[in-house]
């Protein structure tokens, strides 16, 4: 297993990131360690040239408020062997999908701006669309967790040993 | 890229290391720019209608989520306002807490900003990730200086995004003699590492100067959470409540994001308009040992955005170490905010630029109104007429040399389209 790395993404949709800046945040003390054990194939917010092809893990961050964020979930779940959905818009689709909870009078009043940038009706969260195989919960997503998450994986597709 | 008779069109989708999403569309005629439009992609969350209605005292917890990186600015301006509106003066500890928890963001957001997302340009490389084994002692710097402040915001905030321990009026938790140690420890440790950075950004030859009105908020210690005026570099001295007589919403209708002009005109904020209205107010330790750095300003070259932001790191660091060493901080029982009607303002300089919010709070403690203005929106304008320069700039180059340039040009701006929706896909037409 020597040299064998997790080939993973890292994707964001609608939220405020802030799951992404704690996994940033982590490579603080887990960087050197994580470009031994991790091939970081995909994430927008460290590199330009990025490549969802054969992932073994998709880290997905956010809610899905249009069609074409569905469309590109489906994509990363179809390129993905595992998806885990990082965070509480990820997973329960709030509080980015605080509109869903509007009353009609606040809905009417928003309705042009939802058609105009074409959103769904709905606020959804990924289970809602794709299979998704796991969850680190938390606003901001919790790090031990993640932690966890991440062992698990990397030993279920054998870059460590179980 | 598409041809369409002789017009050239570019689209640059999903502009990379940046916070949240935009796309570009360029047309290009005759080799000249036709048309540029910048749209903050990033969808709409609609804060503005969900607080209305939210019990007052807990709205910084629900507006901190507007972002994630800069959840604290978030949330301590909203805090203000909310004071502001009951008529709540907070003790000089919580204000000191406050400063520390701000200045832990500076540290964490423009290291992020400088180390990952800009650095790599300098390097002439596309990721911190392809940075090869003899660039490790810079990335082991460069993680040291981000982790000193994360981990200032998990003493003095509880935690870097979505602080714990800060509400309305105060701090739930004060940190204790060995907290703080620690804390100066390792500030004093980043130090010198800082400085080794900051010579990068002022050695570079990137510039593109561009004619704008700077605008930002001014206070005597360069912390922008005391009560401050608000300056522009064409003379403009404006108190903090009369923002909204200055500010003028712009609708952009291909963004997802509301643009703004200060006195009908393009304007731009965050560290180079605070570094050029400002510098003299930075810390003494950051003035001495600065000096050749923070003569570049006042400078109208967007690139030395970067410039300006390596130098408030320091002083972040210099302002913390004196607040830290010079202060005790102990348990205070202060008196519980009381609601009531009335209106508040609150402005704070955040990582990105001015970060104003206004809340009307009606009898029974309840949001009626809240408006909130963000940095990148303001720098919305400015950022897309940048673009055409940088486009101008480099025509007749290929069309990933031009993208490449935008950009960097865009990173250079630092913006946070998280925040904006309450960066880039590039669609070019023509080259």
């Amino acid at each position: 297993m020597a040299g064998k790395k997790l080939r993973i993404g890292w994707f964001s949709f609608t939220c405020c990131e802030d799951s992404t800046i704690v996994w940033v945040e982590m490579m603080n003390e887990n960087y050197f360690k994580w470009k031994d054990l991790l091939d970081i194939r995909h994430a927008r917010v460290l590199r330009k040239i990025n490549d969802m092809a054969e992932l073994d893990v998709a880290f997905v961050e956010g809610a899905i408020t249009t069609e074409s964020d569905a469309k590109k979930l489906i994509e990363i779940r179809n390129n993905s062997k595992v998806l885990v959905a990082i965070g509480s818009c990820a997973c329960v689709a709030m509080p980015a999908g605080q509109r869903n909870t509007f009353d009609q009078e606040t809905k009417k009043e928003i309705d042009f701006l939802v058609k105009r940038f074409r959103q769904t009706d709905k606020v959804r969260s990924l289970k809602e669309i794709v299979k998704v195989d796991d969850q680190v919960e938390g606003c901001p997503m919790d790090e031990a967790a993640f932690l966890r998450t991440l062992d698990k994986y990397l030993k279920q597709f054998g870059v460590v040993d179980a | 890229m598409h041809k369409d008779d002789d017009e050239e069109i570019i689209t640059l989708e999903n502009i990379s290391k940046i916070e949240g999403h935009g796309s570009l569309d360029i047309r290009i005629k005759d080799k000249k720019v036709k048309e540029v439009t910048l749209k903050i992609t990033e969808s709409k969350r609609f804060y503005t209608q969900a607080i209305r209605g939210k019990m007052a005292l807990s709205l910084p917890v629900q507006t901190s989520r507007i972002c994630g990186t800069c959840s604290i600015a978030h949330f301590t301006a909203c805090s203000e306002a909310v004071e502001n509106a009951i008529k709540y003066a907070i003790s000089d500890q919580t204000m000191l807490l406050r400063k520390l928890a701000v200045y832990s963001m500076f540290i964490r957001d423009h290291a992020l900003h400088l180390y990952l997302f800009s650095l790599p340009d300098y390097m002439g490389k596309d990721s911190v990730l392809d940075f090869d084994e003899s660039q490790n002692d810079l990335i082991r710097k460069a993680f040291a200086i981000k982790a000193a402040g994360n981990n200032m915001s998990k003493v003095i905030a509880g935690r870097a995004v979505h602080m714990t321990y800060a509400e309305v009026g105060r701090f739930s938790k004060v940190p204790d003699a060995a907290e703080i140690r620690k804390t100066i420890d390792e500030l004093k440790s980043v130090r010198d590492y800082v400085i080794d950075f900051t010579e990068i950004f002022y050695a570079s030859d990137f510039k593109l100067e561009r004619d704008t009105d700077f605008v930002s908020l001014v206070t005597s210690d360069y912390s922008f959470v005391d009560p401050g005026r608000i300056r522009d570099t064409r003379g403009a001295d404006i108190d903090e409540n009369r923002y909204k007589d200055f500010l003028d919403k712009v609708v952009i209708p291909y963004s997802e994001a509301t643009g703004y002009s200060f006195e009908g005109r393009e304007f731009m904020v965050g560290a180079l308009a605070r570094m050029n209205l400002n510098k003299e107010n930075l810390h003494r330790d950051t003035r001495r040992d600065m000096a050749k750095y923070i003569a570049a300003f006042p400078s109208k070259n967007i690139y030395r955005n970067n410039l300006a932001q390596s130098i408030e790191l320091l002083h972040s660091i210099d302002h913390s170490i004196e607040i830290l060493e010079s202060n005790a901080f102990a348990p205070e029982t202060v008196p519980a905010p009381v609601v009531k009607e009335g209106n508040g303002v609150g402005v704070i300089e955040a990582p990105r630029g001015t970060l104003y919010y206004m809340v009307s709070i009606d009898k029974t403690g309840k949001v009626q109104y809240g408006s909130i203005i963000v940095p990148t929106q303001q720098n919305q304008i400015c950022m897309e007429r940048t673009v055409r320069d940088t486009v101008e700039q480099n025509i007749g180059k290929d069309k990933h040399a031009i993208e490449h340039e935008i950009e960097k040009m865009i990173r250079a701006y630092d913006p946070c389209m998280s925040c904006a929706s309450h960066f880039l896909r590039i669609n070019w037409h023509g080259i």
